[in-house]
Formats: C-alpha cells, structure tokens, sequence
C-alpha cells in the first residue's frame, strides 16, 4: 500500500501568491472576528463561580432558572453540559462598585461561597436532588494572571523557536517559520471568536501545543530544503522548496493523519471537558499543514534563501558541520 | 550494519524491564484502608498503637486485611468501601470519644492503599498520583493579605513604642499608625534625639525619617517604617505561619494526604483529596482570628454621650454579649494596648468557678506590657476582643483586679466548652498569620473524577488503536515495530510519571494521547525513509541503516521545537495547564528513545542477522517507471 504515487515534484511555489493571498484573508478575517466578537472566555481568566449538578433524570432547567433569577442571579447562563442531566451554571464574579481591586477581606468569603449557596438552594427545591459534579471559583487577581502568563507563555515560545531555528538553520527559515505559525494560532482564535467556543485554559494549552506542533511540519520540511540545496546542484531555489515539499508530502498526511487520529478520539469519547481542546487541536493540525507547507515555504522563497547559504559557511566554518552535512 | 552492540540491546531490555515493573502498581490498583495518625505532637501513633487497633476492630466485628505502621501513623486494609466506611466510624468512636473535634488525640481519615505487594512498594514503584480531577476532592489557592499583615505588625510596634517611651520617660505627643507608617510626635527636638537613638537601638527592623512637618500643633515628627528587609521576613513568617497553622486545622478535617504548598510569595495551595464538604473545609481554612486588648473607657457620662451620637475622640462603640445572652454597649477607646501577636500559646480550660475559658500566654514583650497596663489601670475595666474576618467582638471586659505578672491571662465569659476551645484553637492557630482570602477554588465530585478517568482512557486507547492498525497496514512488519515502539513509548511515560510521582490530570491523559499521536511521527518519518531509499535502489541493509540515520536529525529537530513549546507551558502555565505541560515534555523525551532506539533494536534483531537480505517487510514500495524518474 502505498498512498502517494508522485512522478514529479507538485509545483506548489508556482501558486505561492494565491496560496498566500488566501491565507491572508483567513487571517485578516480571524482578526476581524477576534476584534468584533472577542474571544468567549472561561471563568479561569474572566473570574467568576462555575457549578456543574448532576440530576438523575432531564435537568429542569426552567426550575433551575426560577430558583437563580429568585436568588438574585437573574442573568447567570444556566445550560446543558453534555448530556440533557448534567447542567452547568455559570455565576459571574459579584463587582465591586468602588473598586474591583480593593475587593475588602469581608466580601471575598461571601463570593467565594457562591457556589456552595448555588448547590444548596438547587439541592433543597429539586424532587431528586443533583449531585455536585464540580464547583470552580476563581477570583479577579487569578485571571489577570492568567491571560499575562498565556501570553507571556506565548513570547517565550516564539522567541525560543526563532533562536533554535535560526541556530539550526537560517534566520530565513526562522522567521518565515514563526510567520506561518502565528497565522495558525490567529486562525484558531478567529474560529473560537466566530464561534464563540468558550476559550478555557486547556484551549491555551492546546494553542501553544499547535504553534510546537506545526513548527515541526515546517522544520522537517525545511529539513529537505537544507538536505536537497547541499545535496544537488543546478535547482532554482522554487524547485528545490517543491521537491522538499513533494517528497515530504507522504510524512506530512500520514503523521498528522495519526494525529488527528487521536484527538479524533479524544472529540468522541473525551467528554465535554476535553472537547474544546481536541477542536482547537483539529483546527490547529488542519491549519497546520497547510501553512507550514504553503505559507512558510512560499515565504522562505521571498525572503531569499539559495544554495550559498548552506554550502559556503558549512565549509569554511567548521569541518564537522561538513561531515554532518555529507551525511545529512 | 545493522546490528547493536550488546550493551545498547541491554540498556534498551533494562529501560524496558525496570519501566514495566515501575508501571504495574498502576495496575494492581488501589484496596480501601484507614488511616490513624496522631493529632498532637507529643502522641505518637507507633507499633505500640496497633494491638489497640486490633482490639478496637475486633470488638466491631470488623475483619481488616492487614494493619501495618508507617512513618505517618497506622492504616488498616480492607476488603471495600463498605468495611472501610464501618471501620471509620468505629475507629472514631473508640479512639476520640470527645465530642469536640479539637479535644481529639488522633485523626482517622479514610484513605486508599496501593493493592501491590510490599516489594513493589519498597523500591519506591507507587501509582501515578492522581490529580484531584480524576480522584476528587477540593482545590483551594489563598492568597495570604501581605498588607494586612503588615499594618497589623505597625500596630503591635506602635504599642511597643509607646510603651518603651513610658518606660524610659521620654514624654510623646502621640504615637500613631498613619498609612504605612508610624508617626511619632514629640514636643521637642530634644525628646525626639533622645527617642530617635533609642529607636534605632531598640527595633531595628524600622526606618526612621525626621519629617519637618509643618508644625500644626507646634510638634517635631518622627516618621517610621517598616525597613524592606523586615518587610520581606514578615511576609515568608506569616506565609509559613499560615501554612503550619492550615496543617493543624486541617489534620482536624480528617484528610489522608492533604496538600498544602507555598505557590509564589504570597500564595498557598490547599488540596484536599476525596474531601466534598466544601462548607466545611473553607470554615477551617478562611477563618483567622486575632486578638485585641483595649482600654474600656468609663469617662462619665462618655457611654451615653456616645449612645446619643456624640462619640469621643478616639473611642469606638461595640456590643458585649452577657452570659444570659443579652447585649450591652460598651465604649472602647480604640487605641490597642496590645494584639494577639504577642500570643504564644491558647489552651482551653476553666476558670477558677469552674466555668469555661481559655488560658492565654504571651510572649516578654507582652508580658512587659500587660503587667504595666495592668499595673497602671487597677481598678479599671479591659475588654478582650476576638477579631475574625473582619468583625471585631468583645469576648469579655473584666474589671483588673491585680497586676498581672507572668504574661499569663485568662479569658473568661459568656461561652460553652466547646465555643472555648474553638476560640483557642483559632487564637492559637490564628495568633500570627495574616488573614487569608481565597482567590481560585476547584471542587470536583467523585463521580466526575472517575468519568474524568474514563473518558481519558478511552481518548488514549482509541487514538493508540486506531494508530496501530493503521501503521500495522501501511508499513507491514516495520509499523508493528513501530506500534511496539509506541508501546514503549507509553509504557515509559507511565513508568516516570509513576516515579516521579507527578500529578496526572485530565489534560495530563489528553496530552498522553496527543504525545502518542505526535510520537509515531518520528516512526512515520524513518519508515518513509527508508522506502524513499529502496527506491533510489539501495540495498534492504543499507536502506534501513540510511533511513534511520537522515532521520535523525529531523527527528531531533521537529522533537526540539515541540520541547520549545512544552517548556514555555511548563515554565508559564498554572493549573491546568502545567498538568498538560509536564506529561507532554516528558512524552517528548520518551518518544525520542523509544521511536529511534528501541524500534532500531527491534528491527537489527530481526534483519540485521540475516546476511542476504533481499526483502524488508515495509509495505509496498512503489517505483516510479525508470524513464519517467527524475
């Protein structure tokens, strides 16, 4: 068996404008998408109290709607999670008039107890009264911290695979690299914003884990680009991208076809918990392909690499890097 | 060409033996068991404890699966969830018949026991210790009130100032809190030489600044504040206060393996695995209380002239409960003559009617102050005042009768046993932190946790299986060594997950999963190698040998960036996140052996021995016709 019976290289640098015009308007859209709708965030980083009851039968969700709107939490979303017993509320973080910083040490308490009030009144008016599947509270200070930590977390990659990739290879590739895998992790926050799939911290997780993920489409790749410029003489620089990409191009389905194999599974069996970051995961994988492959190559070629790059410095720099080369 | 020296094929077999025997307590899973240990510090739980335990067992009528000793204390086996539940409740009876929690000698907690053989235990193979989203429980993250703290050391030093002032006669206009400071007011400049040098010898932990204020009522300040250092060395006491004082409160609940860690500087992390009750949980953990002494102002007439409205400079009107339960006002002046911060210990007791109370001891410089106070003021009435949450009350305002030397006092009043050894528990526990709020609280029911388990295990096995048959399929003999080297790849990752005793979560088993299906790729890239080179023509031999090799550094590369990636999360994540983090770059390094080293070894054992290889079972390989080849 064997899936890709390629004669010759697939001329993809001969379509790299269009490629590249059409992966500019994704992205100008999931920027607009992103500015207009704003990302659907969990209470992790927007605050607030999360209560998940399980009930033994259909969750009557007008009862539990009366009994919130009696409490005083008239506007808390109350919806199904999962399945039609398992209901989520979500409670919003009381807000101080005066300050949302100066939240005093008496009121703290009381709005971290939210939930327990929450469970007990849905406990004593029910028939059957529901289990308490999980109660999150997370204070204002804690969000904050979150979103500054994501996105710090998300300089740090970039930063970090700029200099690895600039050290292994080019700063060509380095940046064009990076490029391409920006514009995945905007498309997948452009789909969450259009959506309105709530951004959890798992979804985060699964962000970062795709910008790893993809780089290491474009590094092996890239990896053929290097091998082919050292190896064979008299190919325009487009030639040898689209040989890179044709003769990687098995690799690249197979691996992210096991790939999504496994998040596929975790869509299907992995609950509602892990649904919304097996859905970035899909996107960020189907995405993935896609720019490492047609985004960052197309971006290589303008950016100018060519054959001296490889050959010159290996030679006069260093001999061992020649022997790697040689082997390579 | 293709064959391991003999020590690469042991290390590989040795990777797989020790990680295989490290993984089975995973499997062996978990029988229920009772946990004894001790709730004072002079009671030691020890082999000397277990026939009583026997005994008490025996009596109910309960059958056990073994008692046995360890650091922590006594925990007894049994057969399920039942017998444990039983055995609890009759362990709790024979063992604290106090009603009160806090009278209690020891703490039983239900807990769950490793079902592996003692051997297994012994050289450390434990399960992977599970997250509270899979096990259950509540997670709390308290942020300690670092300013808080601070005011009230400036307040208790602000009494010590005033009294050394007294002591040494160096007259004052007035010594007071301002903000963040203490501002001293001296009628001269002389005075404040005087106090300033003694400051400085005295309470080195302060700041002093002239402040050549404009003089409104005609006094030279002296400003002071806490110095940074002494900031700091507060805030590390009061965060390791608070976290000894969460262990004793918390050893009262009755948990078995409690988690409470320091997280950043002012920060702790309270984990509480198969605990439910959240309500009460967070009563034992939120609650601080500290003590006050004040000054009962019994000017003439000042109680009815605050009544009506006009209350004095510097008083402050508060309620006193009586022992038949009625209230009272009573005016205090609001100045403190001393906090609970001079508190060293608080016992509960009785008085010498015979009525409940509780016995405070204080530290020297407490003591100094109490017998001056009390010396000065006989006669007079002090209100002693329980502050929790916020809310100040006054527990009790007796009339000082003598000079209390000793830094020994008693409080008693309106109360029952069991509010006075609430109130010392609390004082004690709560005589020196700085109160707490929580910030992030996660409960998780033990129904979600096991649906947690499930729906990951199923994640992982159907996205491992789905693999598996697919590479099985397409790469024939070399995709079932590479599904075997997936295997490994997870028998590995479980092995150090279980020796390091990492916390798996629910996204640790997502990134499990993910880990898998990103690992065959290192597979899928030397499979297609070494096709690629049977197809430029080159020997079985040397086409494997060749694909293993260029694929390397491929591998190596793309395995870097993703590491990139897991290490920012890992360095930058919380919560969550971290749990994904930590499973996913581990899995990386795993996935680097296994998809290289053990899969070569595999494939050297089997084609690297037979000499005329003409054949490699690696699917079809298929050629482009020669005149079309590039």
């Amino acid at each position: 068996m064997e899936f890709f019976r390629i004669k010759k290289d697939i001329p993809v640098m001969r379509h790299a404008l269009a490629f590249n015009i059409i992966s500019l308007i994704t992205f100008v859209l999931a920027v607009l998408f992103l500015i207009l709708r704003g990302l659907n965030f969990s209470v992790e980083f927007t605050g607030g109290t999360l209560v998940e009851v399980h009930y033994q039968d259909s969750a009557p969700l007008t009862e539990i709607r009366a009994a919130l709107e009696q409490a005083g939490y008239s506007d808390a979303p109350v919806q199904y999670f999962g399945s039609s017993q398992d209901v989520l509320i979500r409670l919003p973080l009381k807000l101080h008039d005066d300050d949302a910083d100066a939240v005093s040490a008496n009121a703290a308490p009381d709005t971290a107890r939210q939930g327990e009030l929450v469970l007990a009144m849905l406990q004593s008016t029910a028939v059957t009264p529901p289990d308490l599947r999980r109660v999150e509270f997370v204070g204002p200070q804690v969000g904050k911290e979150l979103a500054e930590n994501g996105a710090l977390a998300l300089l740090f990659v970039v930063v970090g695979i700029m200099v690895y990739l600039a050290f292994r290879f080019e700063w060509r590739f380095a940046v064009s690299t990076i490029i391409a895998n920006l514009h995945d992790v905007t498309i997948i926050l452009g789909f969450f914003a259009f959506f309105q799939w709530e951004f959890s911290l798992s979804v985060l997780a699964a962000v970062l884990a795709v910008l790893g993920y993809s780089v290491n489409e474009s590094v092996v790749v890239f990896d053929r680009v290097r091998e082919t410029f050292r190896k064979v003489r008299g190919m325009t620089t487009a030639q040898v991208l689209d040989h890179a990409i044709t003769s990687t191009m098995s690799r690249t389905v197979i691996t992210h076809g096991s790939t999504q194999a496994v998040v596929l599974s975790m869509l299907i069996f992995g609950g509602e918990t892990l649904h919304n970051f097996a859905l970035a995961l899909t996107i960020g994988i189907c995405f993935g392909i896609y720019s490492s492959v047609l985004v960052a190559s197309p971006i290589v070629m303008w950016l100018g690499v060519s054959r001296e790059q490889f050959i010159k410095p290996a030679k006069t720099k260093d001999p061992t890097v020649t022997a790697d080369g040689a082997c390579v | 060409m293709n064959r391991f020296p003999l020590w690469k094929n042991i290390v590989v077999l040795a990777a797989l033996l020790i990680s295989f025997v490290y993984t089975l307590p995973n499997f062996l899973g978990s029988s229920p068991a009772v946990q004894i240990s001790s709730n004072r510090a002079t009671l030691k739980v020890d082999d000397k404890f277990k026939p009583r335990v026997e005994e008490i067992l025996a009596a109910a009528n309960i059958e056990n699966m073994g008692i046995f000793t360890d650091t922590t204390g006594i925990k007894a086996r049994f057969a399920d969830e039942d017998t444990q539940a039983r055995a609890r409740v009759a362990l709790e009876k024979a063992l604290n018949p106090a009603p009160d929690a806090a009278d209690h000698d020891y703490v039983v907690a239900l807990n769950f026991l490793s079902a592996s053989p003692q051997w297994l235990t012994g050289i450390g193979a434990r399960p992977m210790y599970l997250g509270l989203d899979l096990r259950g429980g509540v997670h709390f993250l308290l942020q300690v009130d670092m300013p808080g703290a601070e005011l009230r050391r400036l307040d208790s030093i602000a009494a010590d100032l005033r009294t050394l002032m007294r002591d040494r006669n160096l007259r004052y206009a007035g010594i007071n809190r301002e903000g963040r400071s203490i501002v001293l007011r001296f009628q001269n400049d002389e005075t404040r030489t005087k106090a300033q040098a003694l400051i400085r010898d005295r309470f080195s932990e302060l700041a002093l600044a002239e402040a050549e204020a404009a003089n409104v009522d005609n006094t030279t300040r002296l400003t002071a504040t806490l110095r940074p250092e002494a900031l700091q060395q507060l805030g590390e006491y009061a965060l390791k206060q608070n976290i000894s004082t969460l262990h004793n409160r918390i050893n009262e609940l009755g948990v078995a393996e409690p988690v409470i860690t320091q997280q950043g500087a002012d920060r702790i992390v309270v984990q509480l695995p198969g605990v439910l009750d959240t309500t009460k949980a967070k009563d034992m953990i939120g609650r601080t209380a500290t003590l006050e002494l004040r000054m009962v102002d019994e000017t003439p007439g000042a109680l009815e002239a605050a009544l009506a409205g006009n209350l004095p400079y510097g008083d402050e009107l508060m309620t006193e409960h009586e022992r038949d339960g009625r209230a009272r006002p009573i005016l205090l002046k609001k100045q403190v003559v001393l906090t609970g911060e001079r508190l060293t210990n608080a016992q509960p007791g009785v008085d010498d009617n015979g009525q409940p109370a509780v016995h405070l001891d204080f530290d020297a410089s407490g003591a100094r102050t109490i017998r001056a106070i009390t010396g000065e003021n006989v006669g007079k009435r002090m209100a002693i005042l329980l502050i929790e949450k916020g809310r100040a009350e006054v527990v009790t305002a007796p009339v000082i009768r003598s000079e209390i030397g000793g830094g020994r006092m008693m409080i008693s009043g309106s109360m029952r046993m069991s509010e006075a050894s609430d109130i010392a528990l609390l004082l004690r526990a709560g005589s020196l932190a700085a109160p707490m709020e929580i910030i992030e609280e996660r409960t998780i029911g033990p129904s979600l946790g096991k649906d947690n388990i499930r729906k990951g295990f199923d994640s992982t096995l159907w996205g491992f299986v789905a693999i598996v048959v697919f590479m099985c399929l397409y790469y024939r003999m070399f995709g079932l060594i590479s599904s075997i080297a997936l295997t490994a790849n997870l028998l590995f990752l479980v092995a150090l997950l279980s020796i390091l005793q990492a916390t798996l979560t629910l996204p640790g088993i997502a990134a499990i999963a993910l880990t898998l299906g990103m690992a065959i790729d290192a597979n899928v890239l030397i499979n297609e190698r070494i096709r690629e080179e049977l197809r430029a023509g080159l020997p079985p031999q040397a086409a494997i040998h060749a694909g293993y090799e260029r694929a390397f550094d491929t591998i190596l590369d793309s395995n870097l960036t993703t590491l990139i990636a897991g290490l920012a999360l890992l360095v930058f994540g919380s919560g969550p996140v971290r749990g994904f983090a930590v499973v996913h770059c581990l899995g990386i390094l795993t996935s680097i052996f296994s998809a290289v080293t053990v899969s070569r070894a595999l494939i050297n054992l089997i084609y690297g021995y037979q000499r005329k290889l003409t054949h490699v079972s690696i699917g079809q390989v298929w050629k482009p016709e020669p005149n079309k080849a590039r």
